[in-house]
């Protein structure tokens, strides 16, 4: 909300970044965020997918979701501890998060599970897919209220609502984390990045990193 | 001795390779039922179509070289399968490092047809070559008071980027009861489509159990120990609470994390659908009297 007081940094690299971000129009980056699930879905249906296409299109989508809500949570320490502004963009990372979740879930249970009574059975029973789930319900309020005028409305409930994003990011590297068999790497390095940037949101990160925070006055900006 | 098993389909009916890159449909299953002296192929007769050369060797769970479904087929290839000797010890008559030639001049190589049913719910047919464990066992002498077989798969580090991740305690080990192993229907396979068997398959030598999951099924053994206590297994180790020592296919039995009652085979593309999983992967006519009077949810 206090971007436009945003005038700089003393990086003069990252000033010019800043500066080519400015450029970027944000239905860019809906666009070029958005295009990977058709492509997955068309490299699934000509084969391009290995020998098991179902799965494997599955966990791209959960993979993107979870890689658009770590970017969404990335705008907030970049901006303050590297002077990097992608502010504008963070509704539309978050957004296209919420799409990934909403066809990864799809393809769970048109073409995975496939069996209506094994759905509500799955979601109850499986502990990391009932994690999931919660994961996705709590994400569609924040997608409902992610226009201009839910923002103006609701004010400094907005910014609360919001702070979910949190909730559902853990869930969602939980989710991966709980579905793998034996002792991954990839899933772990998820939980990790997702505990870092939630941690860099403690006050007390600041008080001990906070020596190199490049922090423009009067932003007070806590998304 | 080996034809103590029949497919309805055997040697006799192997296509050139050519044709059963098509995907012949080949009839095979429950006939016989374990006892080769029943004459004739009296009972239920089923298709199972083998699923193609490229399925079978591109879609593999062989975590020592990466957790990925195709990392096997992209990382295999490195392994050194010869020369190759698997030490058969402990209670054996004859212990000691037993040469894989001098057991394949041993071994009369025979066609399986069989499904394979992996735990995390997906399934193949696959056309295997080999010959019965109880044969190799039989080079060693198996001692009377033996009860159980443990196997172990090698660990090469050198040549095995997976196991440089703690995934699973290394080298993995599997075990069978010793009736278990003697069974007609348990194999070592050395070859796929009558072609030595794909380094991401396990080669040179691997343990192929029908009606169990496929994980049982251990890859590339070096080790087989004959012993009279239950040999720990990999996964039971790394998370007892899922993966059981006789882990059977059981359609009534859920893994905690998901139903067991159908699976997808593969090659169906996007849009297959499931099927229902059979009991013991459908050899339950063969081996369920192996389990008489067994709890096999406590048991799982």
């Amino acid at each position: 909300m206090m971007a436009w007081i945003w005038s700089g940094t003393s990086d003069p690299m990252i000033a010019r970044l800043n500066t080519l971000l400015r450029h970027i129009p944000v239905w860019a980056v809906y666009i070029v965020g958005a295009l990977p699930a058709p492509v997955w879905f068309y490299l699934g249906v000509t084969g391009g997918l290995g020998v098991e296409p179902i799965k494997a299109l599955e966990h791209e989508l959960g993979r993107l979701a979870l890689q658009f809500l770590v970017l969404g949570l990335l705008v907030t320490p970049l901006r303050r501890y590297a002077g990097l502004n992608l502010l504008r963009f963070r509704r539309s990372l978050g957004l296209l998060a919420f799409y990934y979740v909403c066809l990864h879930l799809l393809v769970w249970l048109v073409l995975d599970v496939q069996v209506p009574q094994q759905i509500w059975a799955d979601i109850l029973k499986r502990p990391y897919i009932s994690i999931g789930m919660a994961g996705f319900v709590l994400m569609i309020p924040l997608a409902v209220t992610s226009n201009n005028r839910s923002v103006r409305r609701l004010g400094a409930m907005w910014r609360r609502l919001h702070r979910l994003v949190y909730v559902i990011a853990v869930l969602g590297a939980l989710h991966f984390a709980m579905l793998v068999k034996g002792l991954q790497f990839e899933p772990f390095v998820y939980v990790l990045f997702v505990l870092l940037l939630l941690m860099m949101r403690l006050r007390i990160f600041g008080f001990f990193f906070g020596l190199g925070v490049r922090r423009p006055g009067g932003v007070g900006e806590s998304g | 001795m080996a034809y103590r098993w029949k497919n309805t389909l055997t040697a006799a009916d192997i296509t050139p390779p050519g044709v059963y890159l098509n995907r012949r449909q080949i009839m095979a299953g429950l006939a016989g039922a374990g006892v080769a002296s029943l004459a004739g192929p009296a009972v239920a007769v089923e298709d199972l179509t083998p699923n193609s050369w490229d399925d079978i060797t591109n879609y593999n769970n062989f975590y020592e070289f990466g957790t990925g479904k195709e990392d096997p087929a992209n990382n295999a290839g490195a392994l050194t399968t010869a020369p190759w000797s698997v030490t058969i010890d402990g209670m054996v008559e004859r212990p000691g490092a037993y040469d894989m030639q001098d057991i394949l001049s041993k071994m009369t190589i025979e066609e399986r047809i069989y499904r394979l049913r992996c735990v995390e719910a997906w399934s193949m047919v696959v056309p295997w070559n080999g010959f019965e464990l109880a044969d190799l066992l039989a080079l060693a002498g198996v001692r009377p008071e033996a009860r159980f077989v443990a196997f172990e798969t090698l660990y090469r580090p050198e040549e095995m980027p997976g196991v440089r991740y703690p995934v699973l305690d290394w080298p993995y080990v599997e075990g069978l009861r010793l009736d278990e192993a003697l069974h007609p229907l348990t194999i070592m396979a050395t070859g796929l489509y009558g072609k030595p068997l794909p380094n991401q398959n396990g080669a040179p030598l691997r343990l192929v159990v029908p009606w169990k999951y496929g994980f049982k099924s251990i890859k590339s053994v070096v080790r087989i120990t004959l012993s009279d206590t239950q040999p720990p297994t990999s996964w039971n180790k790394s998370l007892p609470r899922e993966y059981g020592f006789y882990s059977n296919v059981n359609p009534t039995v859920d893994h905690p994390r998901w139903s067991q009652a159908s699976e997808r085979k593969i090659g169906g593309g996007l849009f297959a659908s499931k099927v229902p999983t059979l009991m013991f992967n459908g050899y339950e006519r063969e081996v369920s009297a192996l389990y008489d009077g067994m709890d096999l949810v406590r048991n799982f």
